[in-house]
Parts: structure tokens; sequence; C-alpha cells
């Protein structure tokens, strides 16, 4: 970590100091058409500092060997810094045990493992699986494929105009046939918090386990594990100034170890006959294969990244630059915005009336502001307000007021266009 | 008739004003979609649809005395600017020639980039399939 990172968390009115934050950000430096770029795609994924393009040099230049097993120097040195970076984890959604973590290649294939290990064993014929309206598509696929071969039951609870859910739809799809409640803790297409302790509660009261997506959360506010006491917890590294390919599934060690393998190879296996194979203890069990090594290793200066600036630091300042954004757009008659919930992340998705997100995307671009435009892979949430799509800015800790200015200006100018 | 050539050398003169100003150009695209004339909804039709993740496409083609004649339409302002300017270039003209047609304008007048993103946008496939018809009409006339 460089040493100027000290003086970024020096609060000034608890001011974050961006400029030595964005120093470590060697992208934020382009011009994108002309204009300084102005990076507010990042809950697709975020930008990465230079701690993480070393450490992924660093790894390929010296100590470059396959992990586990290996009794040569290189090999030790790997093992070492892979296990340096669960051990990152564990402390950063607060685990009891590094063995609770399994590395997987994202938030999409933790969800894939759960349902294809624990709802293989353990949902049946006539069980319930509850997810909520706002679910990305890697939280609904993945429970429509286990119901569908299994003769259980996807049950979804509805969210209201601001796009939040009620407790109250929750507990009246709650049951003693719900085995799996999987539900986001922040939305990616609203910002949306979810009251997940709550439902966690009344989940387990019922019998259910639980699993949160916490793609979207863990970037950008406190996420403990065992004070939530969710049973599974799946997240991406790339969404938190890590690397692509790296995903992280918690999982309570108990679960764990009464699941089957997800996937059949090396690394996860005990002992192996022709007759019979006895399996690895956990998290080995669950990954199968030379893992992806250099990424995991490069993923631990992310997680020191967010721990030097402080989770706390992070909100405040991107929650400034959501009320910033919020109210600029509210001053502008013909934009909606789209999900208005009490307790958001820094997503803030919207409209202008009369034009396709594809148009606004397109136009912003032009002055160097990237957004995401589409259906944001919740094509359910998107039918649910009757829309094709949204516009989605979405706030990181190197976001600036400047640059939601920019944003803001830019979007009047669009919008102006719609009024002739 | 113009040529493909002269017309397209001529959007590329219009457009060379506005060369480095990509907001001002797609301002401009976005006017040119206002003005042609909308596609007759029986032609809105599912065949019709050239299908992008976000952008979609409805191409409908005629072909009379030897010439091919395009009418479409888009969901989204800034792609119905761009397919206004291919029909300006391509409605009118003979199989052989569209077939040939080699339309660099897109790159000159800095829309390259919507050629690129073919799963989000309609467009990219509206080229190909606006081909396709042409080479249908030859073949078609051939086989006569």
């Amino acid at each position: 970590m460089p040493a100027n990172m000290g003086e970024a968390v020096k609060a000034t009115d608890n001011q974050l100091n961006t400029s030595a934050i964005r120093e470590q950000f060697p992208v934020l430096e382009r011009e994108v058409n002309g204009f300084p770029l102005a990076y507010f795609d990042n809950a697709a994924t975020t930008q990465k500092p230079l701690s993480v393009i070393n450490a992924l040099t660093e790894y390929y230049s010296a100590y470059n060997a396959n992990i586990h097993r290996g009794v040569h120097t290189l090999a030790e040195e790997a093992t070492t810094a892979f296990e340096q970076t669960r051990a990152a984890v564990r402390r950063l959604v607060n685990a009891r045990e590094a063995e609770e973590i399994i590395f997987t290649k994202g938030t999409s294939e933790g969800i894939n493992l759960v349902a294809a290990t624990y709802g293989k064993a353990f949902i049946g014929q006539g069980d319930e699986i509850i997810i909520t309206g706002m679910e990305h598509h890697s939280n609904i696929v993945p429970w429509q494929m286990l119901a569908e071969e299994k003769g259980a039951v996807l049950k979804v609870i509805p969210i209201n105009e601001r796009g939040e859910i009620s407790l109250d739809e929750f507990n009246s799809r709650l049951s003693g046939n719900t085995k799996m409640v999987a539900i986001c803790l922040a939305s990616n297409a609203l910002g949306t918090v979810n009251p997940v302790k709550e439902l966690i509660t009344a989940a387990h009261d019922a019998g259910a386990v639980v699993l949160l997506d916490a793609a979207q959360a863990l970037p950008h506010m406190e996420v403990d594990v065992q004070a939530l006491d969710c049973d599974f917890l799946a997240a991406s590294a790339h969404k938190m100034y890590g690397p692509t390919g790296v995903g992280i599934l918690y999982g309570k060690r108990r679960l764990l170890e009464k699941m089957p393998p997800y996937q059949g190879g090396g690394e996860m296996i005990k002992e192996v006959t022709f007759a019979r194979t006895t399996y690895n203890d956990i998290p080995f069990k669950f990954e199968a294969g030379t893992p992806n090594i250099a990424d995991v290793i490069a993923f631990k200066p992310a997680i020191d990244f967010i721990n030097t600036i402080g989770k706390e630091n992070i909100a405040r300042h991107e929650h400034a630059l959501l009320q910033q954004a919020t109210a600029g757009f509210q001053q502008i008659d013909s934009v909606q915005l789209v999900g208005t919930a009490k307790e958001k992340v820094s997503v803030l998705s919207f409209n202008i009336t009369g034009m396709h997100p594809f148009d606004i995307g397109m136009m912003l671009d032009a002055t160097g502001i990237a957004v995401r435009t589409g259906h944001h892979c919740t094509m359910p949430l998107m039918e649910r307000f009757a829309i094709e799509g949204t516009v989605r800015a979405s706030f990181a800790v190197y976001n600036t007021a400047e640059e939601v200015d920019r944003l803001i200006r830019s979007v009047e100018r669009i919008a102006a266009r719609v009024k002739k | 008739m113009s040529s493909i050539r002269q017309i397209q050398d001529e959007i590329i003169s219009e457009f060379a004003l506005l060369a480095d100003d990509r907001e001002a150009t797609l301002f401009y695209l976005m006017e040119l979609g206002d003005k042609m004339p909308p596609l007759a909804g029986e032609y809105k039709t599912e065949d019709n649809l050239i299908k992008g993740c976000q952008s979609k496409v409805w191409l409908h083609a005629d072909y009379k005395e030897g010439k091919v004649f395009f009418a479409a339409d888009s969901n989204t302002d800034i792609t119905r600017g761009l397919i206004s300017l291919l029909v300006r270039i391509l409605s009118g003209q003979t199989p052989d020639a569209i077939i040939d047609a080699d339309l660099d304008f897109i790159e000159k007048i800095g829309m390259g980039q919507i050629i690129g993103s073919q799963r989000s946008n309609g467009f990219a496939s509206m080229i190909k399939q606006m081909k396709m018809y042409a080479l249908g009409y030859k073949t078609k006339v051939a086989m006569k």
C-alpha cells in the first residue's frame, strides 16, 4: 500500500481525499471522446488500483507456481499468498474460520454451487424456494433450474413502487415447506438494501436456510456473516476493486460439510481409487482443479485498499454522491428515478421520458461519462415497472462531486432535446 | 439516382462539420431519425425484426424494376438516425450495387463503434440483412 493512502483517509470534515485515491487508479487519467473519463459503471465492475495491478505482475514475474502440495519454494510462496487472501476475506465478512470461504469465479458461480450441491441434497419435490422480485438473473435462473429438476416451487416476494419488499409479503410466503431463501442484500438495478436481518431470523424460525447475494453490498457496506447469521453469502472480487474471475462463497461449516461436492477433479479429493473416491475437507472439497491463483492473490490488495479507507468512509462518500445526483435529477422534469428505497447503496437508475436508455447511454459516452443501460440482468424487475430498461449510474469511492455535476448537466442537455 | 459512392460522400461531407463533436453528431443523427417517415405498422412484424439486446430494427424490402427499396424503423433514436442514412444510400439501388457496397461512411462519421457492439444493437446486423435481401432478389431473378 503506497504511503500516501494514509493521507486519503485523513478526514477534513469527514471528506475523503479523493485526489489521493484517484492517483491509485491509472485508468481514471484517461480521456474518452475528448473528455476526462467519468466512470459511473461501478456496479458492473470497478476500476483497479495499482496495488492490484502490481500484485498480478509480481505473481507472474516472481513466484508463479501451482499451489498446495508443492514442496518447492515458489509453490510455498504462491500457496501462502493464496491462503492470505482467504484469511483477508474471512476478516472482511467476519466468518468464524477461513475454511468457510470458498473461492469461485464470481457471484453467479457461488449461487450455482449452492443450488447444485445444497439444492441437490436437501431440496426436493414440493419444497419451496423464496426469492424477491428484484433479483439478478443469476439469483433466479439457478433456482428455476433446480425447481424444475426437483419439482420444487419458486415463490417471489413482490416489490412496491419504491423498489422495496415488505416483511409481511415475505412472511405470507414463508412456511414449513420453505427450504431456501435466496435474496440480494443490495439490488444491482435499484440500489435497494433489503432488511435481511429480519428475513433471516424469520426464515430460520421456519426451518429454511438463507443465501445472500452480496455482490452489490460488499463493496459499499459492512457485512458481518455472524451478526447477520446468513447461511451462505456470495460476492465478486471485481465489483470491489479486485480482479475479474474471482468470487467468494461463504457457507457455514456444518452446512458445507454435509453438502456433496460441486465438481470433481484434482484438489477436491482425499483419496482416489477406481472403486471409490473420498473427498477433501472444506474448502478444498469445493475447489476442484487449479484455481485462478493470480487473481485470487491480487484480490488481497483490493481488500486492503477498502480496509485502509474504511467501509464507513466509503459509504459516507458514496452516499453524498448519490444524494447529489438524486437531488440534481429531481430538478429535471422529464427524468424519472427508478428505485427510491429509503435504504440504498450508491446506485441511481433513471429514465428520460420519450428516450430509450440506449440513446441516453450513447449521449453520455459522447462526453466521456460511462454508465450502463438496459435491463441490468433483471428482466422480471423491469417488467414490474413496465419499462424496457434504465440508465444506471453507480458510484465508487474514487468518484467526485465534480463528476456527478457533469452527469447532471449532461442529462439536462439530453432531456432538453426531448422537450422540443 | 446517385451512386452509392456519391451518396456516401455527400453524407461524409455533411457530417464533417461535426466530426470532432460527438455529442453534436449524435444530436444530428437523432434529428435525421426524427425526419425519416415512420415504417407502416403492417411491416413492424416479428419477421421483419432484427434483434439486438437493446436497440431493435425493423426492416422491410421490396423489389421493383431491377431495384431494391428499403423501409426501416428502430426503437431507439440514434439507431433510427443511422438507419435513415442506410436507407438513403441503399434504397433504389440494384442488387449488385448493394451486395458490393463498401459502407465506409459509418467509420468516417465517427460511428464505427456501433458496428462493434453487435450484441446490443440491431443496426450492425441490419447491413448484413440488407445485403441478404439484395442477394435473394438477385438469385430469384437469375432463376427466372
